[in-house]
């Protein structure tokens, strides 16, 4: 029956990965001009005939779902187009930066995550406590606070005003460290970033863990163990927190769209060479085939991880039988 | 309404939020009168610090006031927060009110919908919009409104799933009201509380998305907000904090006052959630 609910889920997540291209040659249409205007803008010289030619070379003379159709394909072998400022292809492009990214992302991760079970955890043993109170007050701090400017007051706290941290990049420029120098110069270089990306998801875990673990402490299976005699500190982490622990799995992949959109503005503000700047600059250079590529390739990426979070959660939870 | 009013001012923080809003509100409306030269007039030095002569929060990488930019910001950001939002809550009581009433194929529809909007990067997607349609502030407005509105719209059907075969709702059909009338005056104002606490809660996330597209040069390019102040000052970070900083408490201080604002209306609301 688990096979089922994961071949249900694979179905879903080629229909959104379907849909988001579906979506792309739409938004294409959105913009003024089209690739023939870019392009004869950029030569410097268009007249009609010209204009004309490059329609045709592009098939943007050709009824509209002819156009679809072609770009579906090309879009399946992996062709997003070519960027207009780099003259080079989207997918090389973005494929280029796209291990800066998941380096950074699975320090945010990692470290959310941990502080933020770490937190909820002492807020659940006593509700109403100071440590409660705290991570609340954090957490709304968190929800109303520019993940930017929270970027850039690190950076002016942790790197000018402290000195403690190097504030760009993501390596020594010049410096030619090599291997475990730099991997620890790396790892200095991410941590301003990367904690500034973890602490808004941070506050969410810590608050979603205290839901969990109290909601969870309060099911017989927990009574069992109690009057079973097994001690509170047993209790509490090998029945109620493993438990409190599988609907995070579930939260991890829905956030996993918000943390994108971190990668874009957090990157930008440590000028880290990952996918979000790179969104930055195909936006202030107006490469709209290179925005619309990040936009599908992290679309489909984002799909992807919730299918493995969903299929974790599967695994995590034996109750899942049929999908709904 | 007493009675509702009583609660809400009850909680210290729901009050607080509603005067630091209402606050901001004014000096929104009365920036163009207290400061009839508008926010782009260059007044001196760039980078005088905060307490120079007539600049109460210094002045900005181009010699600006940056008292006069905070001011107008407020504009920009109130604006488009409460427009998107506006918008959003349309078109999500529209869809949700139909999915839900209805049932059947258009619900299934609508969820399929909401899902994908769950899934995909929303910001990324309203940089293309923004970007394709040119930065402008309705630009700005259309592209938060169309990724928020599947929140309200999940919210809308949840609350006419529950509500539609209730006995008031029986009453009505049998009398021989027409859906449209049942749907309009006898479930959507039961319906209300949830999608108004859900809408003041939007209001502070529109207010955030349209700073970070500002901040990323995606703002409306003839006007100042507080997204493309701190934006614009970044090479001045290191040099004059104030540039960067002021502006970014102002939006913190106007999210947390939403937020706060929400939180109450949720309270006050809701007669569950009441201790």
């Amino acid at each position: 029956m688990k096979l089922h609910y994961i071949a249900m889920r694979l179905v879903k997540t080629v229909l959104v990965a379907i849909a988001v291209v579906l979506l792309s040659f739409f938004l294409i249409r959105l913009a003024p001009g089209d690739v023939a205007t870019v392009m004869a803008g950029q030569s410097g010289y268009a007249d009609e005939a010209y204009m004309k030619s490059l329609r045709a070379e592009y098939g943007l003379d050709q009824p509209v779902p002819v156009q679809l159709w072609k770009y579906v394909s090309a879009v399946a072998h992996g062709d997003l187009g070519t960027s207009y400022v780099r003259s080079q292809p989207v997918l090389t492009i973005i494929m280029e930066r796209l291990p800066n990214t998941l380096l950074l992302d699975a320090f945010a991760l990692v470290v959310a995550a941990v502080g933020g079970i770490w937190l909820g955890g002492m807020a659940a043993r006593r509700p109403g406590s100071a440590i409660d109170n705290a991570t609340a007050v954090l957490a709304m701090f968190f929800y109303s606070v520019p993940q930017f400017w929270l970027g850039m007051m690190m950076m002016l706290v942790f790197a000018v005003w402290l000195g403690w941290l190097p504030p760009f990049g993501i390596e020594t420029m010049g410096a030619d460290y090599t291997g475990l120098a730099r991997i620890g110069d790396v790892a200095l270089h991410v941590l301003l970033p990367g904690t500034t990306l973890a602490l808004y998801f941070m506050a969410s875990y810590a608050r979603l863990t205290r839901t969990a673990m109290i909601e969870v402490a309060d099911q017989d299976f927990v009574k069992t163990a109690r009057a079973k005699g097994i001690r509170e500190r047993q209790v509490a982490r090998r029945h109620i927190l493993r438990n409190a622990l599988i609907p995070l799995i579930t939260f991890a992949g829905l956030q996993a769209s918000i943390l994108v959109g971190g990668n874009v503005l957090v990157e930008n503000v440590f000028s880290w060479p990952g996918v979000g700047t790179l969104a930055y600059e195909a936006v202030a250079s107006r490469d709209n085939p290179l925005l619309l590529g990040i936009f599908i390739v992290t679309a489909v990426l984002v799909s992807l991880f919730n299918l493995v979070t969903d299929i974790a959660y599967s695994i995590a939870d034996p109750r899942v039988e049929l999908g709904q | 309404m007493t009675g509702f009013a009583r609660r809400f001012f009850s909680r210290p923080t729901a009050a607080l939020g509603f005067a630091v809003f209402a606050a901001i509100v004014l000096i929104a409306l009365a920036a163009p009168l207290l400061f009839a030269r508008g926010p782009f007039a260059i007044v001196g030095m760039p980078l005088l610090p905060p307490g120079s002569p007539g600049l109460p929060a210094g002045s900005d990488v181009l010699g600006r006031n940056m008292m006069i930019g905070l001011a107008y910001g407020a504009r920009v950001s109130l604006l488009v927060g409460i427009s998107a939002t506006l918008c959003s809550t349309f078109v999500g009581i529209l869809l949700g009110a139909v999915a839900g009433y209805y049932g059947g194929l258009v619900d299934d529809l609508l969820m399929r919908v909401t899902e994908f909007f769950q899934i995909i990067p929303a910001f990324v997607l309203l940089m293309v919009l923004v970007a394709f349609l040119q930065p402008s502030l309705t630009s700005a407005i259309i592209g938060i409104a169309l990724i928020t509105w599947p929140n309200v719209a999940r919210v809308v059907r949840a609350e006419f799933l529950s509500l539609r075969n209730r006995e008031f709702v029986e009453a009505a059909r049998t009398l021989g009201m027409r859906d449209t009338r049942i749907i309009l005056t006898q479930i959507l104002p039961n319906a209300l509380p949830p999608i108004v606490v859900v809408s003041s809660m939007m209001v502070g996330n529109a207010i955030l998305a349209e700073s970070a597209l500002s901040f990323l040069g995606l703002g409306d390019p003839n006007l100042l907000s507080w997204g493309s102040m701190i934006g614009g000052a970044r090479s001045a970070m290191w040099v004059a904090w104030w540039t960067t900083t002021l502006p970014g408490v102002s939006i913190m201080i106007t999210v947390l006052a939403l937020n706060f604002v929400g939180d109450g209306l949720n309270d006050a609301l809701n007669p569950r959630r009441r201790r």
